[in-house]
């Protein structure tokens, strides 16, 4: 029975893993839902851009507080996770403190030492975000749009936070406590949890303590497992997702919109004085889809949209500085992200249910996304500026602008008005083109 | 007209080529306010001997507001006729005093067979002050406050911030930011066709948001670069009943300047 902890604890590790590699494969097979797109150019750019943003946080500083407060919990987190490997080969192995005997014990105690005080970090900066959060009155982090669960679960994610860390903490000082009544092996240097529940553990006795080690110790590594698996139904998924998300973001300049390739072609064709107008259509490939212009729903966005949609973490930057947004119009572009997201979700859960995705009667745009929402953007880049991920909303809301206007004829009356003026008259006014010089002789 | 000006078929027909495209733009061309700022543009590259041209009636809108509706055929349409134009002409560099064209003739033509140097009117100036062509006599603007206000499509969307102000200043005015410049600027309003519709229900109008911003650091003068920016600006001002703050291009400044 001696091996019983070792495989109680493999188990736990594969199904931990399964489990979190299963979530994974399911939004990767969501992501490829939507339309391909080639972003493969620039590769040294891209790693570079990967490198600067997110791991380089570059972008997180523009709010010094929230960036600063976040820098801690990222490095904190990361470096934290170092200590898994030594859990995971001690579960596996039954050993203790296994990096002890690699490290040698300087090393060791200076790396046990500085975990300690990154955990004592986060601890703050959790506790100021938590605060912040719930009593401060931030507005972009008190909007409607995240009501219910976005506001649970941001809140969540502090909770679990700080409690693994407090597991790190008690499991370091039951352990230090052994170590002093000369029950371990002294290894490793704990200058916070020594100090802080050291003494509360003084009149522990030694059975007490071993418990105590053993329960904080299976706590973390079954928290770090819960929390991997938690990631899929949070808007902590970002932790992952902003390596590929920067990765992919666009490169080009802001300003630049795509043009569809598909509607260049009919133009050509209908500008071309040689093309005979009664000659017959080309054959028409039977297999061919209809072109669809712009986005109704999940499955015209591209791939990098859709990606874009998991990858948000419901900061509200975007939302913050946009100029419809901050003068009280429905548009919030947290919003457009958040919405993307949910449809997705919900065509994914639809194709888990039936095999494949079966029409729902419900689409992205007027189930999700009001077009009032839509026709507020002025198209400023703003919210793409903002985002600490690369986030492109406005790319989303110009698809389902283009759908709108091209499948359906339904822009506001006053839009449709100036296209006719521009395709009539060359200008969006009702200005013959002829008189586009008169402006010198007056 | 106190200033001269050929267009393209004229340079044409004398078997010349200009320096530079002047693209005036639907609002250069047709808003009232706006021709102002055209033709100051074209008394300071008269004044410094810039050989320049028109199309006149051969110019298009660039297609931008119907793109930014979401009416690519439109939006095509005028850029592909544009184009043939262009190329017929065999046209080199461009230069637009609004960033709108200028954002869409630089980033979105290319991809349909249009290739040019596109600048914007404030970099052409800049350019030209750095070659030594442009003298910028400043001393009529002395104790006076300019704050500018950055164009979304010149700024955020094309990364140009330092053209306008470098130009401002050698005004020898004192350039004043508001708090949201540059990266952080906050639109006017009429950008992606917003100039051409209501806007949607909110608590205020985007420009009288701006506009309060621009007046809470008191200045003598509004600086914009886009003929957009300038109308939604210029309501603005209105709105606040403000009747000593001027709204002005940076051509209009330095024209101004120089007593053109
Ligand atoms: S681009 Fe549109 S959604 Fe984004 S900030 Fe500007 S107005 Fe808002
Ligand atoms: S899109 Fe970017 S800025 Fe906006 S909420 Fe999501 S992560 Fe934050």
């Amino acid at each position: 029975m001696q091996y019983i902890d070792n495989i109680i604890f493999i188990i736990a590790l594969i199904v931990g893993f399964r489990l979190f590699f299963k979530s994974l494969k399911e939004i990767y097979r969501n992501i490829l839902l939507g339309r391909k797109i080639d972003r493969s150019d620039r590769p040294a750019e891209r790693w570079a851009t990967m490198g600067k943003v997110a791991l380089g946080q570059s972008k997180m500083t523009k709010r010094p507080i929230a960036g600063i407060l976040h820098i801690i919990v990222y490095v904190g987190f990361v470096i934290i996770n170092l200590e898994l490997l030594e859990i995971i080969i001690d579960g596996v192995f039954g050993t203790h403190r296994f990096l002890a005997g690699i490290f040698g014990n300087s090393f060791y105690n200076a790396f046990t030492a500085t975990l300690e005080i990154l955990a004592l970090l986060v601890v703050l900066a959790v506790v100021v975000f938590f605060i912040r959060r719930n009593f401060y009155g931030v507005k972009r982090l008190t909007m409607k749009e995240l009501f219910g669960w976005p506001k649970q679960d941001a809140n969540w994610i502090l909770i679990i936070e700080f409690a693994l860390m407090a597991a790190f903490f008690t499991m370091n000082a039951a352990d230090w406590s052994l170590q002093q009544k000369g029950a371990g092996e002294a290894l490793g240097y704990y200058p916070v949890s020594s100090a802080v529940l050291g003494p509360l553990f003084g009149n522990f006795s030694e059975g007490a303590l071993v418990i105590l080690e053993r329960g904080a110790w299976w706590f973390h590594f079954i928290g770090i497992l819960f929390f991997m698996n938690y990631l899929y139904y949070s808007k902590h998924l970002h932790i992952i997702f902003a390596f590929p998300n920067t990765w992919f973001a666009n490169l080009e300049k802001k300003g630049k919109f795509n043009n569809l390739a598909s509607v260049t072609q009919e133009i050509k064709l209908m500008m071309d004085p040689n093309a005979d107008p009664y000659a017959a259509a080309p054959e028409a490939d039977p297999n061919a889809v209809p072109e669809k212009f712009g986005a109704d729903d999940i499955f015209d966005l591209n791939q990098v949209q859709l990606l874009n949609a998991y990858s948000c973490t419901e900061c509200g930057r975007c939302t913050a500085v946009c100029p419809a947004n901050i003068t009280g119009k429905k548009l919030s572009p947290r919003k457009i992200m958040m919405d993307t997201r949910d449809r997705l979700e919900e065509v994914g859960k639809n194709i888990n249910k039936n095999g494949k995705f079966v029409d729902d009667g419900k689409k992205l745009i007027d189930d999700h996304i009001q077009r009032e929402e839509i026709w507020a953007c002025t198209t400023c880049n703003a919210c793409v500026e903002a985002c600490p991920v690369l986030i492109d909303p406005l790319s989303i809301i110009m698809e389902m602008r283009r759908f709108l206007v091209m499948e359906q004829s339904a822009a506001p009356q006053e839009l449709n008005l100036m296209m006719t003026n521009v395709e009539n008259n060359a200008a969006p006014w009702q200005y013959n083109q002829a008189d586009r010089l008169k402006w010198a002789s007056e | 007209m106190d200033f001269t000006l050929k267009t393209m078929a004229e340079y044409a027909a004398e078997g010349k080529s200009p320096e530079v495209l002047f693209w005036v733009g639907c609002a250069g061309s047709f808003d009232d306010r706006a021709k102002k700022i055209t033709r100051a543009f074209c008394k300071i590259l008269n004044k410094i001997n810039v050989e320049f041209a028109v199309l006149g009636p051969e110019e298009s809108c660039t297609g931008d507001p119907a793109k930014r509706a979401g009416n690519e055929f439109v939006f095509q349409m005028m850029a592909l006729t544009n184009i043939e134009v262009l190329n017929a002409y065999d046209v080199k560099k461009i230069v637009t005093a609004c960033p709108h064209c200028f954002n869409t003739l630089k980033n979105e033509y290319p991809n349909l067979g249009g290739n040019y140097e596109v600048i914007h009117h404030t970099q052409f100036l800049k350019q030209l002050m750095e070659e030594g062509r442009l003298k910028i006599e400043g001393g009529s603007f002395k104790g006076r406050k300019i704050t500018f206000h950055d164009p979304c499509y010149l700024g955020r969307g094309n990364g140009e911030y330092e053209a306008p102000r470098m130009l401002l200043e050698k005004l020898d005015a004192e350039l004043v930011e508001m708090k949201r410049c540059k990266t952080n600027g906050l639109c006017c309003g009429a950008g992606g066709a917003q100039m051409f519709k209501e806007p949607e229900k909110g608590a205020k109008d985007i420009n009288v948001e701006r506009t309060e911003e621009a007046l809470s650091v008191k200045p003598n003068v509004i600086a914009t670069g886009c003929p957009f920016c300038m109308t939604m600006m210029t309501d603005g001002v209105k709105h606040f009943d403000n009747t000593t703050v001027e709204v002005k291009d940076i051509a209009e400044l330095l024209a101004e300047a120089d007593d053109l």
